[in-house]
C-alpha cells in the first residue's frame, strides 16, 4: 500500500544559492542536503545529535542537520563546508586543518570546521577554553582533539594577520 | 535514515493558532528545537502523525522585565538563557544550568520551554527500535514490563532537564495556554511523580513562558551537574542551590534536584537550617539528608548508589560555598 507522503514546497538559499524545492515533512536538513540538494560533504554520523558531524550553519548558527527538519527551513540560509573555499582556495579554517594534521579519517571534519566557523564568526579570537566549549559538541575519534585546536589557532593567526573576520 | 513516520508539519505563527492546531489534529505534539523529540521520532518512540513546529512564533522568543520579575518565553534558546546578562547577574543558577544542557550546538537552537518539557530518560527506553524490540519494549513504551524495577508497574524514568531545578530553588511559575485559555502555575505543579507521564499538561496545552520573581533577584545560587562526557552528557545528577545568608546565618535556602528521580524534585527539610550558621556536623546532615531523598534507580549506566553519593556531595559542597 502506498502511502501519500506530506510535503511543503520550501525557499531558502543553499551556499548562496537560491532554492525552490518540494521536500517531504519528514525530512531532515542532512539528508536534504545530501539527497535533494546533491551535496555530500555534510556527513551523517550518530543520526541522532550526538556526534555533531553533521552540522551546518543555519542563518549562521551552527545546528546538526540531523535533527533540523527542512521544512521548517524557510527562508533562511544554509552553509555547508561546501560553501567556504572561494575559487578552489581552501578557507583559513581548511588550510589551518591541513596544515595542523587537525582531519585524520576525515568524517567528523566537516562538521568540526562548520562549528568553529560559527564560532569564529561571533568570536574571532577565541582563547584556547573558548575554543574548547566552542567544539564540544563535536566528536572526533581520531585526532585526540590537540591537533583540531592548533588548526583553529593556525586559522585565527592567518585571520588575524590579515585583519580580515573568518 | 533510521526511521521517520510520515507525519504533517504544520509552521503556525501564534501560541493560539499553535493550540488550536494541535487540538484539531490526531496524533498531534508540538516540537521547538527538536533535540529531544526529534530523536526519540528517529527512534521509534514517538510515533506523531503530526508536529506542530513552534519556531515560527515570535511571541515565544522574548525576555521582559517588569515590576513582578523576569520573563523568558518557552523558545528562548538555552544559549540566550546562559548568555542573557539579567539571567546571569540576577538567577545565576538558571544561566549555569542552561550553560550545562548537552553541547553548545544544542544550546543554540534548544529551547528553554523544551527543556522543561523533555521527556524522562531511561536505560531502556532511549534506545533503537531493534534494541527495543529485543528487549520486549519496556513499561514506558509499548512493553509491559519495566526492566528497572522487574515486576513493578511503576515507571521509574528519570527527569534529566537541567535547567527546571534552577527554576524551582527560585520558585519559578509557568505560562501554560490552552483551548480554554491561559493559566499559570508555580513550576513545582508542571511534575508529577510518574515516569510515564510526568508533565501535569492538559491534553494539547502549550507552555508559553517562565516567571522569576523579582523579590528573590540577585539571591545567591549555584547548579551543578554530574555526567559522564563533561562536554555533552544528560545529568546523572544535577543539583541547584539558592542560599541567602545573614552574616554568618542562613536567611533562606533552597535545594532542588534532577535525574534522580522522574520528576525535577525540590529537597524538603532546608527550612532547618534557617537561623543557624553551617558547621562541619550540619553540613554533613544536609548531604545525608539529600542522599535520602533522591531515589535513582537503574536508569542510566551508571550505578544508583554513585549517583546517590554525588548528589549528596554536589549539594553539600554548593552549599558551603555560597554560605562563604
Ligand atoms: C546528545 C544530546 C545530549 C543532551 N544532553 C542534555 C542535557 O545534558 N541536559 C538536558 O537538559 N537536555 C539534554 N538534551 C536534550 C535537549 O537538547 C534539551 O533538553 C533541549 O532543551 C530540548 O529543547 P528543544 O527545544 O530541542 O525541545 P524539543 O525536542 O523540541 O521538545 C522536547 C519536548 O517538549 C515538548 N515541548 C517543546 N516546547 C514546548 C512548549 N512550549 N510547550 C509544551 N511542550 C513543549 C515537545 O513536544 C517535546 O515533547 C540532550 C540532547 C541530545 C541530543
Ligand atoms: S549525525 Fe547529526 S549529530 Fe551525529
Ligand atoms: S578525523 Fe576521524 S573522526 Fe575526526
Amino acid at each position: 500500500m502506498s502511502e501519500k507522503r506530506n510535503k511543503t514546497l520550501l525557499h531558502c538559499t543553499v551556499n548562496g544559492k537560491e532554492r525552490d524545492d518540494v521536500v517531504k515533512d519528514n525530512m531532515l536538513v542532512a539528508d536534504y542536503l545530501r539527497e535533494v540538494v546533491g551535496i555530500t560533504g555534510t556527513k551523517i554520523g550518530c543520526d541522532g545529535g550526538e556526534c555533531g558531524c553533521c552540522t551546518v550553519l543555519i542563518d549562521g548558527v551552527p545546528q546538526h542537520a540531523c535533527l533540523r527538519l527542512t521544512a521548517t527551513c524557510q527562508d533562511v540560509e544554509i552553509e555547508t563546508i561546501e560553501a567556504l573555499a572561494e575559487q578552489n582556495r581552501l578557507s583559513a579554517l581548511q588550510r589551518g586543518f591541513h596544515e595542523k594534521l587537525g582531519t585524520q579519517c576525515g568524517f567528523c571534519t566537516p562538521g568540526m570546521i562548520m562549528a568553529a566557523e560559527g564560532l569564529l564568526r561571533e568570536n574571532p579570537s577565541p582563547s584556547e577554553d573558548e575554543i574548547r566549549q566552542g567544539l564540544a559538541a563535536n566528536l572526533c575519534r581520531c585526532t585526540g582533539y590537540i591537533k583540531i585546536i592548533e588548526a583553529v589557532q593556525f586559522a585565527i593567526d592567518e585571520l588575524g594577520s590579515k585583519g580580515k573576520a573568518a | 535514515m533510521e526511521y521517520m513516520p510520515n507525519f504533517q508539519l504544520h509552521r503556525p505563527a501564534t501560541a493560539k493558532e499553535a493550540v488550536k492546531l494541535r487540538s484539531d489534529n490526531s496524533a498531534a505534539q508540538y516540537v521547538a528545537g527538536g533535540t529531544d523529540l526529534i530523536v526519540n521520532v528517529r527512534r521509534g518512540i514517538e510515533q506523531p502523525e503530526n508536529l506542530i513546529d513552534l519556531s515560527a512564533i515570535a511571541e515565544l522568543k522574548l525576555i521582559n522585565e517588569d515590576k513582578d520579575g523576569l520573563h523568558i518565553g518557552a523558545g528562548v534558546t538555552l544559549k540566550e538563557v546562559a548568555r542573557n546578562k539579567k539571567i546571569v547577574s540576577k538567577y545565576q543558577a538558571v544561566a549555569e544550568a542552561a550553560a550545562a544542557v548537552a553541547g553548545i550546538i544544542h544550546q543554540q537552537y534548544g529551547t528553554l520551554g523544551g527543556n522543561l518539557c523533555l521527556d524522562t530518560r531511561c536505560l531502556y527506553y532511549n534506545q533503537s527500535e531493534w534494541w527495543r524490540q529485543s528487549n520486549d519494549y519496556c513499561l514506558k513504551e509499548r512493553g509491559d514490563t519495566c526492566h528497572v524495577a522487574s515486576g513493578g508497574k511503576q515507571c521509574f524514568a528519570a527527569f534529566s532537564g537541567d535547567v527546571a531545578p534552577a527554576l524551582l530553588v527560585f520558585q519559578a511559575e509557568v505560562d501554560l495556554i490552552g483551548l480554554k485559555g491561559p493559566r499559570r502555575i508555580p513550576l513545582a505543579k508542571l511534575y508529577q511523580n510518574d515516569g510515564m507521564d510526568h508533565l501535569t499538561l492538559k491534553a494539547g496545552e502549550l507552555l508559553t513562558a517562565v516567571h522569576l520573581p523579582k523579590v528573590l533577584a540577585g539571591c545567591p545560587s549555584r547548579y551543578e551537574k554530574t555526567r559522564i562526557r563533561g562536554s555533552i552528557d544528560f545529568p546523572l545528577a544535577g543539583a541547584a542551590v539558592r542560599l541567602k545568608m545573614k552574616g554568618k546565618k542562613v536567611e533562606d535556602f533552597a535545594i532542588a534536584l534532577t535525574g534522580v528521580n522522574p520528576y525535577p524534585q525540590i529537597v524538603k527539610g532546608t527550612d532547618e537550617y534557617v537561623g543557624n550558621a553551617f558547621d562541619d556536623e550540619s553540613l554533613d546532615k544536609l548531604r545525608d539528608s539529600v542522599r535520602k531523598q533522591a531515589k535513582p534507580m537503574k536508569t542510566t549506566t551508571v550505578a544508583p548508589w554513585y549517583r546517590r553519593r554525588v548528589i549528596g556531595a554536589v549539594a553539600r559542597r554548593l552549599t558551603e560555598e555560597l554560605a562563604g
